[in-house]
């Protein structure tokens, strides 16, 4: 691996004034992202802070009804966390659905937003690619591209976001606690992360003196009808060609709401605000659900080999609906789609 | 179309670290090293303690051979810095038997011909420890889907699956 610093962080205001001292310096905590980046030469920090000393480990009751869970909570913690299980289903369904078991003991929650693309251009040094070094071009766009984006994807860049549980904190509208130089501010979670337009180095809306704190959860949980679908070309530890977070608030057969985001088919999870409000007062039928579908992926582009991406959300998007309508959830272990 | 590659860019000349003093209490022996801050867990007991039974597999997090239990926890020892783990407790395959007598995941890994060429098998081994540890797997499926991080190239997963519910009911 490549020679770096290594400095520990005394608690936040200190690792705050770290990295806003050194803008090669690079926060670490989990580390399965980080290092594997090190290792491929795609990052090179000059200096690593590992954060993991903080106190950003709590997982608490907040006032309005809510759930806070600490930036440094590994993954795993929050899958199997009472509070999560029962209140926020849906979020620990995404995350077993993830990784393998070693590396959700090993990541943060902090770290999961902050990873990066697995598009294999963006790893492969040797080819270009604008996210690793601006300007150089996209090799993706006229590559093999059949895990990139279809969604928000721009002649820069389309690559997609690798992960399971920011899809389903966009669809429980989380918010990201962050804290800087100049205090601390919250970012809804559909505001953290970017779509690529021309500046695709940029994965998010973290200021360069920023750490995340904490993610909280608001009060509804959609915890009786809501599913997380995961479609992937093997059954288990690989990345999702589309995932559905789907949950619903049902009056007898009547939608009273609806949350919808999808995984792997963007920059950033896929949520569209207005295809939920077109489901509310909706009947729950797989023509309603079809009439979804096809509002949510109304711009979807192909970029060749991954047009089938498309047919795929769609059929997703009905299947998922269909789930959280019938309390139904897809089994993050028994892999059979029902 | 032609596309020109990037020009790799010139790396800036750090100074070397000095290295950092941390201690690892590995298989219940209080052990103190001075390492290089990008010394992985994995190179340090492997490179640094001779205990050369944690496998490194892919060096990616990708392959499961690597695991070991950190502070009861198993984790792919590949991607953890061991300067980050001062103070931690490390148990390696080396450190599962006790007192000349199997740990009952060894013990059922040879009962079931659960491995073929082996490389894989101490961290299959470690892992499942963890995994009983954990206890949210019960059934063969449950098992297969917490167990995906590891993987075994000669295909030996119905052997492994086998053994490891034999563990389960003896644990």
């Amino acid at each position: 691996m490549i020679n770096f610093q290594y400095s520990r962080a005394s608690d936040v205001a200190d690792a705050v004034r770290q990295i806003a001292a050194d803008p090669k310096a690079r926060f670490i905590a989990g580390g399965t992202n980080l290092l594997d980046l090190m290792k491929e030469d795609v990052e090179r920090p000059t200096r690593l802070i590992d954060i993991t000393r903080l106190p950003l480990k709590a997982v608490e009751d907040t006032p309005d009804g809510g759930l806070r869970i600490g930036a440094l909570v590994p993954n795993s913690d929050i899958a199997y966390h009472p509070q999560v299980v029962q209140r926020f289903p849906m979020l620990a369904s995404a995350i077993l659905a993830g990784a393998s078991a070693q590396l959700r003991n090993m990541a943060s929650t902090g770290g999961n937003l902050m990873q990066r693309t697995r598009c294999p251009y963006f790893y492969d040094v040797a080819t270009p690619c604008n996210k690793r070094t601006p300007g150089s071009g996209c090799a993706a766009l006229a590559g093999i591209n059949r895990m990139h984006a279809i969604l928000g994807a721009s002649d820069a860049c389309i690559a997609a976001h690798p992960s399971d549980m920011g899809v389903a904190l966009a669809a429980l509208a989380a918010t990201v606690h962050v804290s800087g130089l100049k205090g601390e501010r919250s970012i809804a979670f559909g505001d953290f992360h970017r779509l690529p337009g021309t500046t695709p180095e940029r994965d998010n809306n973290l200021g360069a003196d920023e750490i995340i704190t904490a993610i909280a959860l608001p009060a509804k949980g959609f915890a009786k009808n809501y599913t997380y679908l995961k479609i992937r070309d093997r059954l288990s530890y690989a990345f999702a060609l589309v995932s559905v977070a789907a949950a619903l608030e049902l009056d007898g057969d009547t939608i009273k709401e609806a949350r919808l985001a999808l995984g792997s088919v963007a920059h950033k999870p896929w949520r569209d605000l207005g295809v939920e409000a077109s489901l509310r007062g909706q009947t729950a039928t797989r023509e309603t659900f079809a009439q979804a579908a096809d509002a949510m992926l109304r711009d979807a582009k192909s970029y060749g080999h991954n047009a089938f991406k498309i047919d795929l959300a769609r059929r997703a998007i009905v299947r998922a609906l269909t789930q959280a309508a019938r309390s139904t959830p897809q089994s993050q272990s028994n892999k059979k789609i029902r | 179309m032609a596309q020109t590659r990037p020009a790799r860019p010139v790396r800036p000349t750090i100074p070397a670290p000095e290295k950092i003093p941390l201690t690892l209490t590995v298989n219940g022996i209080e052990t103190r090293l001075e390492l290089a801050p990008w010394t992985t867990l994995l190179d340090a007991l492997r490179d640094h303690l001779d205990l050369t039974g944690t496998k490194k597999g892919c060096d990616h997090g990708q392959c499961g051979a690597c695991t070991v239990l950190l502070d009861g926890r198993r984790v792919n020892s590949c991607l953890t810095l061991a300067v980050m783990k001062d103070g931690a407790k490390v148990t390696t395959i080396e450190g599962l038997a006790k007192d000349g007598a199997l740990h009952p995941l060894q013990q059922a890994f040879i009962d079931h011909d659960a491995f073929q060429c082996g490389y894989c098998t101490p961290g299959q081994i470690c892992s499942a420890a963890g995994l009983i540890a954990e206890g949210h797997a019960k059934t063969p499926d449950e098992i297969r889907e917490l167990m995906s991080g590891n993987i075994c190239r000669c295909g030996a997963y119905p052997n492994i699956v086998t053994a490891i519910l034999q563990a389960m009911e003896r644990s």
